[in-house]
């Protein structure tokens, strides 16, 4: 723990009195339920009667469907449903922004691994026998996989009539949403320059691999609607969904959280739970449906592949003059959340430096790829990638250490963005760089250990592969910048309800929110929110379901900051109602009640003296507070369509790391040594679980940079690797030690001063390692992951 | 077919199991035991991990067939294993009988309040309550597979090296926590088991 911490009311550093609240590390609440197995996922779930649903996918990319034959498939003993397009009870697309994605295909299928029909029967077995005996035919069509395909004047349209809101603007159809940034003059400025450096990047597809799979159980109900038990990000993003697809009123279609298994924003987007709600509307039964390994490589959007294009220019005293790029991301057969990532990757392309002069273009595509759309770090990622290998390309061509240069162009409080907006809340970009620099090294030759050699230290490990001959050593460093929250002009919010009354003598808090709990551990912070506000030691978190109003989604690095908003809103209310109880009842006891500032602390009412008045126990006795508030952060504006210009984001998290990489040259062959990172947290409300999102998004960055890639034929457009044992994710043995240095300036326009953590760690990460593989092997390396191939130059 | 085995030591039976049904499906579909979980029924990513007699194995490759007379112990009998270690006799299994999930109870979980952050009240082997207390589960989905595994090499080392550990967990993916914290679970089990002897 380091640097100033502002922003917090007295009452909770002092609070002291009531355990487990803002600040401590605590243990996750349903941590016991996870070790004992006793935790229910969405794929745990089961009822008596209950009938397993199968999705058929497509196997081609891009064609029309001629016809559909299932007699085949209803005739197989114990199938109950076989369903089409045709058979969709109301509306036949979905999507976040824009409904341009099909239930289950009709006329067309435009990607890999599209859902075409559907099966029910009692045996998952019996289903997925019964889906392989369905009979589509194809007629298939040219397929669009990159820019000069999808943008040729000739192009094929992946979507024929676009209605959506972005159609108007872009330059082709095929172009999803453009977003230029014009600031300065770049060309003016790039004339100052003493070296000018261009780069070209390829960002390979990342895949989130959540552990849980997709799944879910759908209950029909006696009133025609249904009951969805599911894992998702968003209950209420899903339930506006849902519904129209259903033909059901939103009333009808009651959602409850089931346990998830990771999400990293591929749980965003609808996958079974219109698929699973229909087969059970059809048969009148109980109907699960977990996807496979295969099918959730299909059944969720990944990370947006990209193309960038960069210009950087520097004085010679390291002054970086000018900024250019293009930035093509592709976006694959659907919407899902393209224009937000183009959004983000455009204003985040200049990086955590100060850059005057910037000519900036973002392209979202539509392709017949695999659909893109969130995931951890959202467009800010694959910049990243690209402007911090820039860095270092400038900083070699003028002869600087790069972590100084970079220091040298570091934006800090007060810097002007790209987009005209100012960074209003610390930005120690240069203070983090230096953390991660001053740490020392990790010794060299560490497979030489004082016990002897240990093969198992080396690239290779365990293969034994080299006993150290080819081996290299390289340091490499980056930090990045990312947004917390929805940002354009978004109307975000959370909403909780708070409720306190006494159970068995004892005063109870229970947080009831729709918030998703994806593992990042807001059920612990919810606790600690409300202890800390209430004085209340007991807290209880109620499950979380469409009865209380939305959260909004468990992304962005938004979700302690906004429902630990609404948390803490609805809690100071609840606060002030039991003080007004306690003044009816008691304020004609002492003076204390009318005049001093009173707290609730250790379950007592107290005031800011320290003296106890009365309990809560006393001041409740039988009747219950309950609040039910929403909270918002400042409001934002879209950005530009010509200029970019606009105060487009909430706030900024930053995260730098030094990865240290030891090379095995001869086969291409690397170990990761240490990856340590440094990040400006604003406030560590549970420093425990801090420390875990910054080492999980660590390692996410490291496997786009070593291993982690969904390879699509560019030819078919057919997803190569659907499985774990093609798509390599890191083990324990790929995964350094990862030392985490935090700080906490307070953002003085949030709750507690909290940043949002769990994206930042993951940008950063990827081009380091990058970078320290540059350092060793002297390569130029610009895309990922990088392959023993790109090393040998075999 | 029916197949009959132990499961965390108590006699089961499961009738018309289809012929390529995995060890898997018949715990989590037919047992009711769900905490061995399912990520990739494939052998990759160990989350499905149980012991067949003492031997870790992903039972997602296990036909269910194979286990036909043997013992299988997974996560909900861990406690209960790692009790009646010294004896070489896996005790009563699951203690209450109900380790199932009902739809009631699966619906989704509840906070136990303080219990559950400590493990009081239910009782948990060294390897659990050290994951809990280290930070080393997240979305916990890889919790069960890693548990057994770990618990399975405090077992065979009492005083495993990072390497060993990292050698031993190779074969359990966990995609939130990034390892470090689960190395230090394991640290921690150790550390403790040692303090006792
Ligand atoms: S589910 Fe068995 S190894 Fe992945
Ligand atoms: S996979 Fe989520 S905690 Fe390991």
């Amino acid at each position: 723990m380091a640097g100033t911490t502002t922003g917090i009311p007295a009452n909770v550093t002092q609070g002291s009195q009531t355990k487990g609240g803002v600040g401590e590390s605590m243990l996750r609440p349903d941590g016991t339920l996870k070790v004992t197995g006793e935790f229910a996922y969405s794929s745990d779930m089961w009822h008596e009667e209950m009938l397993w649903g199968q999705i058929l996918r497509s196997t081609v990319a891009h064609a029309e469907i001629v016809s559909i034959d299932i007699s085949e498939a209803v005739a197989l003993s114990g199938v109950y449903a076989v369903l089409t397009a045709d058979d969709l009870p109301a509306a036949k697309n979905y999507g976040m922004e824009y409904q341009d994605t099909p239930v289950l295909a009709y006329g067309k299928v435009r990607h890999h691994g599209e859902p075409v029909a559907l099966v029910a029967a009692d045996h998952p077995e019996t289903a997925r026998r019964a889906a392989a005996k369905i009979k589509v035919e194809y007629k298939e069509l040219p397929v669009i996989t990159d820019e000069a395909s999808a943008t040729a004047p000739d192009a094929v349209l992946v979507h024929e009539d676009r209605g959506d809101h972005h159609a108007g603007h872009v330059p082709h159809p095929n172009i999803v949403h453009r977003q230029p940034i014009i600031r300065g003059n770049a060309d003016e400025a790039a004339k100052k320059a003493d070296v000018i450096v261009k780069g070209e990047y390829t960002f390979g597809m990342q895949d989130q691999a959540f552990l849980g799979p997709e799944s879910g159980l759908a209950v029909p109900s006696e009133d025609g609607g249904v009951d969805l038990y599911v894992a998702t990000q968003w209950l209420h993003s899903d339930l506006k969904q849902i519904a129209p697809c259903l033909g059901l009123p939103e009333e009808k279609v009651r959602m409850t959280m089931a346990g998830i298994g990771g999400a990293f924003g591929g749980r965003e987007d609808i996958s079974m739970q219109i698929l699973a709600s229909v087969l059970a509307l059809r048969t009148g039964k109980p109907v699960k449906m977990v996807y496979n390994r295969y099918e959730s490589f299909f059944g969720h959007v990944h990370r947006h592949p990209a193309k960038l294009y960069y210009e950087h220019g520097a004085t010679k005293d390291g002054k970086i003059t000018h900024m250019k790029c293009k930035i093509v991301l592709d976006g694959g057969a659907y919407m899902s959340s393209t224009p937000s990532v183009v959004g983000n990757a455009s204003s985040l392309s200049v990086g955590p430096y100060v850059i005057d002069d910037v000519e900036i273009e973002a392209i979202g595509l539509y392709t017949n790829n695999p659909p893109c759309g969130a995931m951890r770090g959202f467009g800010a990622v694959q910049a990243c990638f690209a402007y911090e290998a820039q860095m270092d390309k400038v900083a070699a061509k003028l002869g600087m250490d790069p972590v100084a240069f970079r220091q040298k162009n570091a934006m800090e409080q007060g810097t002007i963005m790209p987009t005209g907006q100012p960074v209003d809340s610390p930005a120690p970009v240069a203070e983090l760089l230096r953390r991660v620099k001053a740490r020392p090294l990790p010794p060299v030759r560490q497979w030489e250990s004082s016990e002897g050699a240990d093969v198992r230290a080396l690239p290779g490990g365990l293969s034994n592969t080299t006993h150290g001959e080819g081996v290299v050593r390289g340091v490499g460093y980056a930090v990045g910048i990312k947004n917390v929250g929805f940002s354009e002009g978004f109307d975000d919010y959370s909403t909780a309800k708070i409720r306190v009354e006494v159970i068995n003598g004892e005063a109870v808090a229970t947080v009831h929110t729709a918030a998703a709990e994806v593992g990042q551990g807001g059920v612990t912070i919810h606790a600690q929110i409300a202890r800390t506000e209430l004085g209340v030691q007991q807290v209880t978190i109620a499950p979380a379901d469409t009865q209380v109003g939305s959260a909004g989604s468990t992304s962005a690095g938004r979700q302690t900051y906004m429902t630990g908003g609404a948390i803490k809103n609805s809690c100071e209310i609840v606060r002030e109602k039991v003080l007004e109880i306690g003044r009816r009842k008691f304020g004609s006891y002492h003076p204390a009640w009318a005049n001093a500032e009173l707290l609730l602390e250790g379950g007592k009412v107290v005031t800011d003296g320290g003296e106890v008045l009365t309990t809560l126990v006393e001041v409740l006795e039988d009747e219950a507070v309950e609040v039910e508030e929403e909270f918002r952060h400042r409001p934002t504006e879209a950005f530009d369509l010509r200029t970019g210009q606009g105060n487009g984001h909430v706030q900024y998290a930053f995260a730098a790391h030094r990865a240290v990489v030891e090379v095995d040259t001869e086969l291409g062959l690397v170990k990761v040594i240490e990856l340590a990172c440094a990040q400006d947290v604003g406030k560590a409300v549970n420093p425990l679980s801090v420390i875990g999102q910054i080492q999980g998004g660590t390692t996410q960055g490291l496997g786009v940079a070593v291993m982690e890639e969904i390879i699509v034929d560019p030819k078919t457009a057919k997803v190569r690797n659907p499985s774990f044992t093609d798509y390599l994710l890191p083990t324990i043995l790929d995964t350094p030690t990862i030392p985490v240095d935090y700080l906490e300036l307070a953002d003085p326009h949030a709750p507690y001063g909290v940043r949002g953590i769990g994206e930042a760690p993951t940008l950063s990460s990827t081009p380091a390692v990058l970078a320290a593989i540059r350092n060793a092997t002297g390569l130029e390396l610009n895309k990922t992951p990088v392959r023993p191939e790109h090393l040998t130059g075999t | 077919m029916r197949v009959n085995f132990t499961v965390n030591g108590r006699q089961q039976e499961a009738d018309d199991v289809w012929e390529g049904e995995s060890l898997l499906y018949v715990l989590r579909e037919r047992m009711g035991l769900p905490g061995s979980k399912n990520a990739c029924e494939q052998g990759e990513c160990g989350s499905c991990t149980v012991r067949l007699d003492g031997v870790p194995v992903c039972s997602c490759l296990v036909a269910a067939g194979q286990v036909e007379g043997r013992e299988v112990t997974t996560v909900e009998g861990l406690a209960d294993y790692a009790k009646h270690r010294e004896s070489a006799h896996p005790g009563g299994g699951c203690a209450s009988g109900a380790c199932g999930t009902s739809l009631q109870d699966a619906q989704q979980w509840k906070a136990k309040g303080q219990d559950s952050q400590t493990g009081e009240g239910t009782e948990l082997s060294p390897i659990q309550q050290a994951f809990i207390d280290a930070g080393a589960v997240q979305c916990g989905f890889c919790t069960p597979g890693l548990l057994v595994a770990a618990d399975e090499l405090l077992e065979r080392n009492d005083t495993p090296s990072d390497a060993d550990i990292r050698e031993a967990l190779s074969g359990n993916l966990c995609r939130c926590t990034g390892y470090e914290k689960i190395l230090d679970a394991v640290r921690l089990a150790a550390a403790r088991q040692g303090e006792v002897v």
